[in-house]
């Protein structure tokens, strides 16, 4: 690659956010050589991240239209409560004999749970015209109240066997949840860039009265964005059920703040118009790295809370000053933006 | 006829409406609901959530949004009793409550730097001191819950306004921490009605690009709201800390939706400019009762998160949904 | 009236250039007490640029400002307040959720520093300005629910109370309706008696002329013409402005077969417009004029479906229209093309390919997949059409000029091959040039068939370009005229009866 080859990746944001991962991975197995690098922790990792790397995909296609969905924990918390019940309670001893069939038809159920889930958000939105920062703080505590309510506030536990393979299983040697993300962040990333809904949804983010102005269907758009993101969700759900083995209306309650932090890390403009995929994903892998090597420095959760609230700031402060950006031109609130001179 | 609809139409009016069937439902399933050790009960337990609402209520005045406030609220809280019991155990309660609110305005500070400053988005901001502040606690200060607190914020707790005994023998009392609630709440309808601080709270709210060109100081005034609500934060931490008689770093935080859903149902909206100290009173009133008193309509505690979510929904929803109406009227 | 007093304002050789384009070239202009004054020019000339330099917005590259025979080299926005220079903006800048008491005392309030506010002083402030304009409103009643002339009331009010000596009117009578004019400038007069001095700033300002000493007019960035306000007319008014004579063109004539292409009935909307009927020929181009607030704009977007009418229909070929639905309307053949192009017709921050390709997306779309190359080369071959001079087609649309912008909104209806094309304002914020282009393709547009509605105050624009012209006042069609039947000055006359 020729210098200006370089300097041309390094001028988009993502490329820069490769140059971060690339530099945190080299920092973590640096400070913790043996086993930062070993394939035990490489494994480990890709058996971690997929659960919040799936939220953070569901936050950025909302996030993508200027909107923010403050559900995606309720929702994945109620998916994998509805799986586990209908697989311990509804079906029973049952599952013994049919064990694949059942945990097959309690994941449908999960995605159904979140498809329906996504729909009451997207109706808030887009039909009753709520903001939807109030629309899914108010549905979120619905969806987490459904959770505590179908539970009494405990875990529910005794899972199938079966249920363990999405969470914990390897398919052609892979972990199965790496393989899962790697499947949607692909599609995800395959509709937002040759799809007309993909163009829709970024153009309705840039400016959504010139969207209603220009005859896109806002509505069935909207909802179709919702309803994604709580399936996404969904599939978070089933994969930190079946790696507790056991669901609880506040596992994963941390999540949410991540999955904003990935997707403002990743370039996605929270007032809508802009995201790469791969800019989710290459957040996604240096919160991973970051979040792996501090373990094995033996930093406490809590201070890792404190490390990612640290960086989501830094992050916003670095975007918001004009002479070191990270993100591109028009990365600026609506009140920021200013016709030309007249 | 108009005044009528006008009023039915506003969310005081409406949450009011709910408050009194709520109560009216309760006394009928309950006939001892409605007596005086229930309704001291409530206030007492609306103490806190009733300084952090109206904290959230001027945020929201301003045309921000702020989740924080409950992580400044445990640390300023919680540093305090540490700092109490470590150094100078013998400060009077209300040294005490100083130092937590001064604690709380500090870390506000904080947020307001960020948000008036650099003018980054409110929501996304606060979610990331949230974190901080929860972290920094919980890593560098302490996890461990403090039992011992000093005896003088034991014996702020033991001072009561009303202390009686019922029929049945049982007893009842009103903390004078809830003369804070009052004294709160009085202070901040002097600022924001009766300064032009509270003026330009307001305008900014109402439209940022027109306050800056009649001259108001924006930035300025943004940044006196995070630290007031930080205050504000580190005087209910203290209060709660004091009346519980124990300083739990993991208390409070979690409670930030109950408190914006308090505040959203007193008709304040999200984007800025609109919300009335009656309101928010009245929000926390409903949501104390929700919290508390829900057993006794018949709906089992665990459907509590529930009926607060739908009670958020309705009550922003309908005056959207009003609004969307009038503006596709309106052409 | 103090014509010959000590001037107020007195700018010489102002010059001020933004990225190398000057936006004012040695501009000079005096205003004295009790003086009304219109500075004239179309978007673009100028006239936005010295609003900030005489409130100390902007510093000007060159030239002096001289307030009270002071020279002040840097005047800071605070300094011209505190000279008595206040703006009132289009948009007023007042505080929709607060009283009109507070929204005329707030200026005011600021200026004396107290950190109390005190209602009583605050209603005495509101009293005593309007007042001073002899006007009564309610002082509690909060300003959102206030009418567009009563919010221009308190607008006034504020600049008074904070003792405003210039007041600079941006666009004063754009939204104000005949009577609403008429009292505006009793308003003015009672201002000038007072000693207050006032500059119109307007690209249409014949209705103003009545109260005004003294004329400037602009045309980028340059002084074309300033003498007192007797020696203008409507007419000599918009060739100072244009720079050449206006409606020398006129649309090709129409051919008196063509099938009928649209048609309205009974088109009602309350508070917008009323039994409105008319009909339309295709390869005709039909204007709809009035003052803002006559229901044009309304009528437009009840044809596009942004609006829904509570009675009546819109017939295309026959075929009815669902109302209220913007999404059927353009897939019947409806095209719309919107006044605010800024905030409603472009994605600014979005590429100028996928600004003209979003209106193209299912055409392009086979098995759920975009077919990105032929959208983009579809998109492509539209902006050639339209001669959009396009460096990069991948950058953002924001970085073209205005006239351009305008053809990339054009463009992306036109791809659809719409059978009805509604303009509204079609040349609003382009420059001249850009002007008499857009007008050749909406001629260009009709001669292909295409049924052309134009909205537009603009009215050398609409006999330059229509065929019959539709008069709106107060929501009702009051005249339906041939355009080649009528001139300028008599249609203005009926616009504002």
């Amino acid at each position: 690659m020729t210098p200006e080859r370089i300097r041309g990746l390094l001028v988009q944001p993502e490329g820069r956010l490769a140059l971060i991962t690339l530099l945190v991975f080299l920092l973590m197995a640096w400070l913790t050589p043996d086993r930062f690098l070993s394939v035990q922790n490489l494994t480990s990792m890709a058996f971690q991240f997929p659960e919040f790397a799936i939220l953070a995909l569901a936050m950025t296609i909302v996030m993508l239209t200027g909107g923010i969905d403050l559900s995606v924990i309720g929702v994945a918390n109620l998916a994998a409560i509805v799986a586990a019940l209908l697989l311990t309670q509804i079906v029973g001893p049952g599952v013994a004999e049919h064990g694949t069939f059942w945990v097959v038809v309690a994941m449908l159920a999960a995605l159904a749970v979140g498809a329906l889930a996504g729909l009451v958000n997207g109706v808030l939105v887009a039909w009753l015209g709520l903001p939807p920062i109030l629309a899914t703080l108010g549905s979120g505590l619905v969806f987490t109240g459904f959770g505590v309510a179908l539970t009494g506030g405990s875990a529910v536990m005794g899972l199938p066997a079966e249920m363990a393979w999405i969470g914990n299983g390897r398919l052609w040697g892979i972990p199965v949840p790496l393989v899962l993300f790697a499947g949607l962040a692909l599609l995800l990333w395959f509709v937002l860039t040759h799809t007309a809904f993909g163009l829709k949804v970024r153009m309705f983010g840039a400016n959504p009265l010139a969207a209603r102005f220009a005859a896109i269907d806002i509505n069935a758009m909207l909802l179709r964005v919702y309803v994604s993101a709580g399936m996404l969700s969904a599939v978070a759900g089933l994969l930190i059920m079946s790696r507790a083995n056991s669901a609880k209306f506040d596992y994963g309650s941390s999540y949410l703040l991540l999955a904003i932090l990935i997707a403002v890390l990743g370039g996605v403009n929270p007032y809508g118009g802009y995201g790469r995929i791969i800019g989710v994903v290459l957040a996604v892998l240096s919160m991973q790295f970051l979040s792996s090597g501090l373990n094995m420095l033996g930093v406490s959760n809590f201070a890792r809370e404190l490390i990612w609230g640290s960086l989501l700031i830094l992050v916003m402060v670095i975007n918001a000053s004009p002479n070191f950006r990270i993100l591109p031109r028009g990365w600026q609130p609506p009140g920021a933006r200013q016709g030309p001179p007249g | 006829m108009t005044r009528w609809r006008e009023a039915l139409g506003r969310n005081e009016t409406l949450v009011a409406l709910v408050i009194l069937a709520f109560v009216v439902a309760a006394t009928l399933s309950d006939p001892r609901f409605f007596s005086i050790p229930t309704m001291m009960d409530l206030a007492r337990a609306s103490i806190v959530l009733g300084i952090l609402a109206v904290g959230v209520m001027v945020v929201l005045v301003s045309g921000g949004i702020d989740v924080s406030f409950t992580a400044i609220a445990a640390f300023a809280m919680y540093c305090t009793t540490l700092l109490l019991v470590t150094y100078m155990p013998d400060l009077p309660w209300y040294g005490a409550f100083a130092v937590s609110m001064a604690i709380g305005a500090t870390l506000g500070a904080i947020n307001g730097i960020l948000i008036a400053g650099f003018g980054l988005p409110t929501l996304i901001v606060t979610l990331g001191t949230l974190a901080i502040f929860r972290g920094f606690l919980l890593t560098f200060v302490g996890s461990r819950l403090i039992s011992n607190i000093p005896s003088e914020m034991r014996d702020f707790s033991r001072m009561m306004i009303v202390r009686g005994t019922n029929a049945d023998g049982s007893f009842y009392s009103l903390p004078w921490a809830f003369a804070f609630l009052v004294g709160v709440v009085i202070v901040t309808w002097v600022i924001l009605y009766k300064t032009m601080l509270g003026r330009a709270i307001f305008a900014i709210g109402g439209s940022v690009e027109s306050a800056r060109r009649v001259g108001i100081a924006v930035r300025r005034t943004q940044f006196f709201v995070y630290v007031y609500v930080g205050a504000l934060a580190g005087l209910a931490g203290i209060i709660h800390a004091s009346m519980a008689r124990v300083a739990n770093p993991f208390d409070l935080v979690g409670l930030e939706l109950s408190v914006i859903a308090a505040v959203v149902l007193g008709g304040a909206r999200l984007i800025g400019g609109y919300g009335t100290l009656t309101g928010t009173l009245l929000g926390v009133a409903l949501i104390v009762l929700v919290r508390n008193s829900l057993v006794v309509l018949g709906i089992p505690a665990t459907w509590q998160m529930v009926v607060i979510g739908v009670l958020i929904l309705i009550g922003t929803g309908l005056p959207a949904w009003q609004a969307k109406r009038a503006a596709s009227r309106a052409a | 009236m103090s014509a010959d007093g000590e001037p107020l304002v007195e700018l010489t050789g102002i010059t001020k250039t933004y990225a190398g384009i000057h936006a004012l070239s040695d501009v000079g202009l005096t205003i004295r007490p009790g003086e009304a004054v219109s500075l004239a020019g179309e978007n673009g000339s100028g006239k936005s640029t010295l609003i900030k330099v005489l409130s100390g917005v902007e510093q000007p590259d060159r030239g002096t400002i001289r307030i009270d025979g002071e020279t002040h080299p840097h005047m800071s926005p605070r300094q011209a307040a505190a000279a008595g220079i206040m703006v009132i903006f289009q948009d007023f800048s007042l505080f929709p959720n607060l009283s009109v008491a507070e929204n005329i005392a707030v200026s005011a309030e600021l200026a004396s520093g107290a950190r109390v506010y005190n209602a009583a002083r605050a209603h005495g402030t509101a009293r005593r300005a309007l007042a001073r304009v002899g006007a009564e409103l309610d002082l509690q009643a909060r300003v959102e629910t206030l009418s567009v002339a009563h919010k221009q009331l308190v607008a006034i009010c504020r600049a008074l109370a904070a003792d405003a000596r210039l007041i600079i009117m941006d666009e004063p009578t754009t939204a104000l309706t005949e009577r609403e004019v008429r009292t505006l400038l009793g308003i003015i007069r009672r201002l000038k008696a007072d000693g207050v001095a006032v500059l119109f700033v307007s690209h249409k300002l014949a209705e103003v002329l009545e109260v005004c000493e003294h004329v400037v007019v602009l045309r980028n960035g340059r002084k074309v013409a300033d003498g007192p306000a007797a020696e203008f007319d409507a007419a000599s008014l918009s060739r100072h402005m244009t720079g050449r004579d206006i409606a020398q063109t006129s649309p090709a004539p129409l051919d008196e077969a063509a099938p009928l292409l649209l048609e309205v009935e009974g088109l009602t909307k309350q508070g917008a417009f009323e039994d409105v009927s008319f009909s339309l020929r295709a390869g005709e181009v039909l204007g709809v004029s009035g003052l803002l607030g006559s229901g044009r704009t309304s009528l437009a977007k009840a044809l596009f479906g942004l609006v829904r009418p509570e009675a009546g229909l819109i017939r295309l070929r026959g075929q009815v229209i669902p109302a209220g639905d913007p999404i059927a309307a353009a897939a019947s053949g409806i095209g719309y093309v919107p006044e605010d192009r800024l905030t409603e017709g472009l994605f600014l921050t979005q590429s100028i390919l996928h600004n003209v390709a979003i209106g193209r997306t299912e055409a392009h779309t086979r098995l759920g997949v975009l077919a990105g190359h032929s959208a983009w080369a579809e998109a492509m071959d539209w902006l050639r059409r339209l001669s959009v001079k396009v460096p990069d087609p991948q950058a953002p649309v924001r970085s073209l000029s205005g006239g351009n912008q305008q053809r990339v909104v054009l463009a992306r209806w036109l791809a659809r091959t719409p059978s009805l094309l509604v303009l509204n304002g079609p040349s609003v914020g382009v420059d001249v040039g850009s002007k008499a282009e857009i007008h050749g393709i909406i001629a260009d547009l009709a001669a292909r068939g295409l049924g052309v509605i134009v909205i537009s105050d603009d009215l050398p624009e609409l006999l330059a370009t229509c065929h019959r012209i539709l008069v709106m006042v107060d929501g009702r069609v009051v005249d339906d005229i041939a355009a080649a039947a009528i001139s300028e000055a008599e249609l203005a006359h009926r616009l504002a009866s």
